[in-house]
């Protein structure tokens, strides 16, 4: 030990400074950020990249145990079914009807709990959050019986006392329709309505003042002032609102699993599942999801392109 | 322009997210209930048994204790796990599919087999099992857990369709049950109940159910022998036409609450006297005598009515097979303990004693055993295997093709929605164009 004892130094040396560059490297400016998002790129290729790749190989594939064959486009010849065009209208009359109540009753509420003439504020901006935190499945089970076919069910008892006739609200289209509308809207509503309150506090007061002596009404200054503040705001909710809109799935099975009477509850990810595994059809159900992918592809590009995301705010 | 790429690449990511992201609620998970038999016995080989019924698991649970008793030198350990219906047939498809996972022993729904059939068939034929005993089986039930002359399901219940008739209606209308031979008949009865007591004589679900029995009960199916679609043939329309005007023209018939057999608001619904009587397989004896107790001693069971130009008096239906899969360590065992449970003498007894389901073993009809006082008997009446036993050479089978989960599907979604519940569709549009939808998924 006492032998090499410069020796020793030097290696020590050498080795604290190979770890110092080490460090000095991972902390560069250039690298640290990489290091950073690192993780999140692994769990990304492997959990999603990945099979995403192999579901669009596997689009192109009849896939049965030890039977694996290449059929070419025969998945996506018979997407074109009229099952899969009823799947896709119920999903894009849901997103339509999601995005526009989850856009615009938020921001009518959000400027109510920002006004100062509303009370108790705190108490329902929590009632307005708290559905968020409930499991769907418990509170598609709630709907459920709330909406039940019986006179007695709650939702008929509030029609019948109003003298109309009680409804089977689960086999009729337009109830159907209003059932899945209902339990996303009411889950999603406090969500938004946080974005939009956090965003209404951006709004220069001064630009109020200035309103003000130009003499604008309330709605004037709803209309000029506040809502092109919120434009940013719109287009992300209206974003998020259009993509879980398609890839809804939940609010459809809590109600009738996968077998709604006549179709009237299924959506595009609902018949991937159900063809796909239900049906023991992963080849077809790979291509329903690749269709859906670029359905989504597609329209967001263009809602995105319309609103002007793409711009620069000076340009 | 760089912008835009960027930003249609994270909208493209967005979207793989969003399609990956669906039906997360219904993979993986645990047994709701695990059942354990033999565990304390030293160097017994452990088998594993997935079903979705707890009543099928205690089963095989009582089964292996038996087993154990019987041949202590091949001891088994048998862990039974229940799961809920579609999540064990969701995983079953995926342990097969890739070759890992998959329990020795499973149960499989009618409904779901054909899909287990394709392929590299990744279950064990049981035909060495069943070879010598054949003969003692109604093998309609059997060949619809086969494919290519190999049996694959072990059967729970022949699954006779009967129909169970409310006492206490047709004794207030004045129908004697058994003058009523044909379906037309029936239907006469049907309009003199609904007159003198105000209520229905039938209930028809909108699944299958309501369905399937009649089309079968005609001797036509879904397919003919060579696996071409028959679902529009002049049979099955004529049949649907029949079970539209049940509901909607002499309204001796109403689809249930529930819209299903197997939910609470149809049991609570019976239970009071809702309908006169019900068109079912014999394995919902147990649903009565479990949920519906106010009609104790008030049911009467005959065999269907028939068609005029068919001699076919019942049709078997229904039904779960078990099958042992490829990827049991010990094949062999496994299947002498599943024919041992489900297709010796003794297993369909127990069937029986233990399940109120139809042996699907003829040859125990009148065994004392199946014959001795029981709860069941208590509840309906003594002759239940005399009326089998008379019937027994007029049941019918099903066809089965691997298509047959998607003609189901489809009825229940899109015909029997359209003809009988909304009265919006006409039965002979509704199954052609179905027949055209089914047909170009068939490719």
């Amino acid at each position: 030990m006492l032998e090499t004892p410069t020796k020793t130094n030097v290696e020590v040396n050498r080795e604290s400074s190979r770890l110092k560059r080490m460090l000095n490297f991972l902390n560069s400016k250039k690298v640290v950020p990489y290091v950073f998002i690192l993780p999140f790129v692994i769990s990304f290729l492997l959990l999603t990249f990945i099979p995403a790749v192999q579901a669009f190989v596997m689009s192109f594939q009849k896939v049965l145990p030890g039977q694996t064959t290449f059929i070419g486009w025969q998945n996506y010849e018979r997407i074109l079914n009229p099952t899969f065009y009823k799947a896709l209208s119920n999903t894009t009359i849901y997103v339509i009807l999601t995005v526009l109540i989850l856009v615009i009753v938020p921001i009518i509420l959000s400027v109510f709990l920002d006004s100062k003439l509303v009370r108790f504020k705190t108490f329902f901006r929590a009632s307005l959050f708290i559905p968020s935190l409930a499991s769907i499945i418990v509170a598609g089970t709630i709907f459920r019986m709330v909406f039940g076919e019986s006179e007695v069910a709650v939702a008929n008892q509030v029609v019948t006392f109003f003298g109309f006739e009680p409804v089977d609200w689960r086999y009729n289209s337009w109830s159907a329709m209003l059932l899945m509308v209902l339990l996303c809207s009411w889950r999603w509503m406090g969500v938004n309505v946080l974005y939009f309150l956090a965003a209404l506090q951006n709004v220069p007061k001064e630009l109020y003042e200035a309103a003000d002596i130009d003499g604008a009404n309330v709605i004037q200054k709803f209309l000029y002032v506040t809502l092109p503040h919120l434009k940013p705001i719109v287009i992300f909710v209206s974003t998020i609102s259009i993509i879980n809109g398609f890839r809804m799935f939940e609010e459809s099975y809590v109600f009738w699993e996968t077998n709604s009477p006549g179709n009237i509850g299924l959506t595009v990810v609902g018949y991937m599942y159900q063809q796909g595994i239900q049906q023991n059809d992963m080849g077809f159900g790979a291509a329903v999801g690749v269709v859906l992918i670029l359905i989504i592809f597609v329209i967001s590009f263009v809602q995105l392109l319309l609103t002007g995301a793409f711009k620069r705010g000076d340009e | 322009m760089k912008k835009i790429l960027l930003l249609g690449m994270v909208i493209f990511l967005l979207g793989l997210l969003a399609a990956c992201g669906g039906g997360e609620e219904s993979s993986g998970g645990s047994a709701d209930e695990t059942l354990e038999a033999g565990s304390d016995i030293e160097d017994a080989t452990e088998l594993t048994f997935w079903t979705f019924a707890g009543t099928h698991a205690e089963f095989f649970n009582d089964a292996a204790e038996r087993w154990n008793e019987e041949n202590p030198d091949r001891a088994i350990k048998l862990i039974s796990e229940t799961y809920p219906f579609d999540q064990m047939h969701n995983n079953l498809l995926l342990a097969l599919q890739s070759g890992e996972g998959a329990p020795d022993l499973v149960d499989i729904e009618i409904a779901k087999f054909p899909n287990f059939l394709q392929g590299d068939i990744q279950l064990e034929s049981l035909n060495d099992q069943l070879d010598p005993i054949i003969d003692n089986f109604v093998t309609e039930r059997l060949d619809m857990y086969s494919k290519e002359d190999q049996y694959y399901g072990a059967p729970t219940h022949l699954g006779a369709t009967v129909v169970y008739y409310n006492m206490d209606i047709m004794d207030e209308a004045g129908v004697d049950i058994d003058s009523i031979d044909t379906w037309d008949d029936y239907v006469e009865a049907g309009k003199q109940v609904l007159e003198s007591t105000g209520k229905p004589m039938s209930v028809i679900p909108t699944n299958w159910y309501g369905f399937w029995p009649y089309i079968s009960q005609k001797g036509s199916g879904f397919f003919d022998d060579n696996g071409e679609l028959t679902l529009a043939n002049e049979d099955n329309i004529e049949t649907l036409k029949f079970i539209d005007e049940m509901v909607n023209e002499h309204e001796i018939a109403v689809v249930p609450p529930g819209a299903d057999f197997h939910t609470e608001e149809f049991y609570g619904f019976m239970n009071d006297g809702g309908a006169a009587s019900m068109t079912v397989p014999m394995y919902y004896m147990k649903d009565f005598t479990e949920y519906m107790p106010d009609l104790n001693g008030k049911i009467q069971i005959r065999p269907m009515p028939v068609w005029s130009d068919s001699d076919i008096r019942s049709v078997a239906m229904g039904g779960t097979g078990t099958a042992v899969t490829s990827q049991s360590a010990d094949v062999e065992l496994a299947k002498e303990f599943l024919s041992f449970t489900k297709l010796s003498e003794e297993g369909n007894i127990q069937l029986w004693k233990q399940l109120g389901f139809d042996p699907p073993r003829w040859d125990v009809w009148d065994d004392p055993e199946v014959r001795a006082d029981n709860e069941f008997y208590e509840y309906f009446h003594d002759d239940i295997f005399d009326i089998l036993l008379d019937i027994r050479d007029d049941i019918s089978g099903v066809n089965m093709t691997e298509y047959t989960p998607d003609v189901l599907e489809e009825l229940g979604a899109n015909v029997l929605h359209g003809v009988i519940r909304e009265d919006n569709r006409e039965p002979e549009d509704a199954l052609k164009e179905t027949a055209e939808t089914l047909k170009g998924q068939m490719q």
